[in-house]
């Protein structure tokens, strides 16, 4: 959360030797390159594969796989990379497991044409910011939603949420935790889908 | 047909770690935090990549709420920024909880006949009458009234206000600024003066824009919701807007400024009113770049931030000015 806006931006790239990616450097990467592709990745990974009680774990380890490889060296074309790492690890879970249906992978090949589309203009997503975060607010559950509302906008700590709200201080944590995580699919994650259930 | 399932130990091991990352997050956030519980944090993160990554995408996402933090009501921070707690914003509240249980605003306040109010640059200040008249003055402005049993009279002389008036037809009320005269006849509207300048624009109801006795050539109109008046000492001109566009003109009565596609320079500007800290804008070219957003108008740190971010404009601070440039 340190180094969000400048690091690596103005700079040249963390690692041009190609060794020694600190963790910070990382995360400063990750956020910056990779959490952004987060939608089309989702939109992905739902094209392409059947169960969808599989997409949290299979986002999950295709992050792991990813931030494995960045943290030997950081790959030149994030996003290439990112669906590159994607479309292996399905291959991958597609012959490791012999019951999927055949329909699961067909759209494999259609991939290059996610890889060339046109990145989505920053610039435009950062102006609309405070409307998407005010939008993604208005999905969440309701006691999620007023737990955020109380702790983000009001300001108020946790043990004054659980009193303004009439409940236990561990509900309370329950509820903002279950928040942020339904918050942060919808901001980075497939947009119409709010999965989360507390 | 046949569905593909993860093995077992795997299945759901990524929204476990991920709400093992939300506890985390929302104890730091919200709790009181120690050097132990981050300690603690930090040796969870140290077992396993899949921790900091499940981790750094929440810190990351949620870190974006930041900037909820602008919707949060003004009186809140006003009171923070002056340290103690306003008569006024205590009849604030005092005034939405009667009006919330509906049990009529019939507050009387005491107020001397004539009386001059001023705002500094940043101010924001709501007076009441006894009447359930409501005057909300705007950075940078002054304002005297006289409230008398025959009429009510309120003269800006600069800055901007805005006005709910509980109309009454034996008692007009009427705001003079420099040679023109503003008569409510049931209505909210607002008043803008900045220079020979003045801007009325009409929320609800009629008001009728008249000149100042002794103006008699000067043009009148009659305004009606939606209705924005210019007017110079000699001209005036008078156009519709939507709604949504004077509601967000009126964005400072929550404290925020509104920009919809507005160039640089003219936002800018708005914020030059409510700082002491000036921008000022080295370029033309960067001058007329479109701003989309809504700003606190006592932040001009965060608006700078987006300027760099967004725009990729350079910030250098000079003294008690801030230059923006490509």
């Amino acid at each position: 959360m340190t180094e969000r806006s400048d690091t690596g931006r103005d700079n040249a790239e963390p690692s041009r030797s190609g060794a020694g990616v600190n963790a910070s450097q990382l995360e400063a990467w990750f956020v910056r390159e990779i959490l952004p592709l987060e939608a089309e990745l989702m939109q992905f990974l739902h094209h392409n594969w059947r169960n969808k009680s599989d997409i949290t774990d299979l986002r999950q380890d295709i992050y792991e796989r990813v931030c494995e490889a960045a943290l030997e060296k950081i790959p030149d074309q994030p996003k290439a990379f990112l669906f590159r790492t994607a479309r292996n690890l399905l291959v991958d879970r597609v012959r490791r497991e012999h019951v999927v249906p055949f329909e699961a992978v067909a759209d494999l090949d259609a991939l290059g044409l996610v890889i060339e589309a046109a990145n989505p203009e920053r610039t435009a997503i950062a102006r609309d910011e405070l409307r998407r975060l005010q939008a993604a607010l208005d999905r969440l559950p309701p006691r999620s939603r007023q737990a955020i509302v109380l702790g983000r906008i009001e300001g108020l700590a946790g043990h004054e949420i659980a009193r303004r709200m009439g409940i236990s201080e561990s509900t309370v944590s329950i509820h903002l935790a279950n928040g942020i995580r339904a918050l942060v699919d919808i901001l980075y994650g497939d947009p119409a889908d709010v999965r989360r259930k507390p | 047909m046949s569905e593909m399932h993860a093995p077992a130990a795997e299945k759901n091991r990524a929204a476990e770690i991920e709400a093992a990352a939300a506890e985390w997050l929302q104890r730091r956030s919200f709790w009181n935090w120690t050097a132990e519980d981050e300690a603690a944090l930090e040796a969870w993160l140290a077992q396993s990549l899949a921790h900091r990554i499940a981790f750094w995408r929440l810190n990351a996402g949620f870190s974006r709420t930041d900037r909820l933090a602008a919707l949060r009501p003004l009186q809140g921070t006003a009171e923070a920024r002056r340290g103690s707690f306003s008569a006024l914003a205590k009849f604030a509240a005092a005034f939405a909880m009667i009006a919330a249980l509906g049990l009529g605003a019939s507050l009387y306040v005491l107020q001397p006949r004539e009386r001059t109010y001023t705002t500094g640059i940043g101010g924001h200040e709501t007076i009441a009458f006894s009447d359930g008249t409501r005057i909300e003055l705007n950075t940078d402005t002054v304002l005297s009234t006289r409230m008398t049993t025959r009429e009510r009279m309120v003269w800006l002389k600069k800055g901007e206000a805005f006005f709910q008036v509980r109309h009454d037809p034996a008692h007009p009320f009427i705001v003079m600024a420099g040679n023109r005269r503003i008569t409510d006849l049931g209505t909210k509207f607002s008043v803008h003066r900045d220079g020979a300048r003045l801007e009325v624009a009409v929320v609800a109801g009629r008001v009728r824009f008249s000149p100042a006795d002794g103006a008699n050539d000067l043009q009148s109109a009659l305004l009606t919701p939606g209705d924005v008046a210019v007017a110079t000492p000699s001209s005036l001109m008078v156009t519709k807007k939507s709604t949504s566009d004077i509601a967000n003109e009126l964005g400072w009565r929550k404290g925020l400024l509104v920009f919809r596609h507005v160039a640089l320079a003219a936002a800018i500007a708005e914020f030059n009113r409510y700082n002491t800290t000036k921008l000022v804008v080295a370029d033309p070219a960067a001058a007329q770049m479109k701003i989309y957003g809504v700003f606190r108008a006592d932040n001009v740190e965060d608006f700078t931030a987006l300027a760099h971010m967004v725009l990729g404009l350079h910030v250098a601070h000079e003294g008690n000015t801030i230059l923006l440039s490509r």
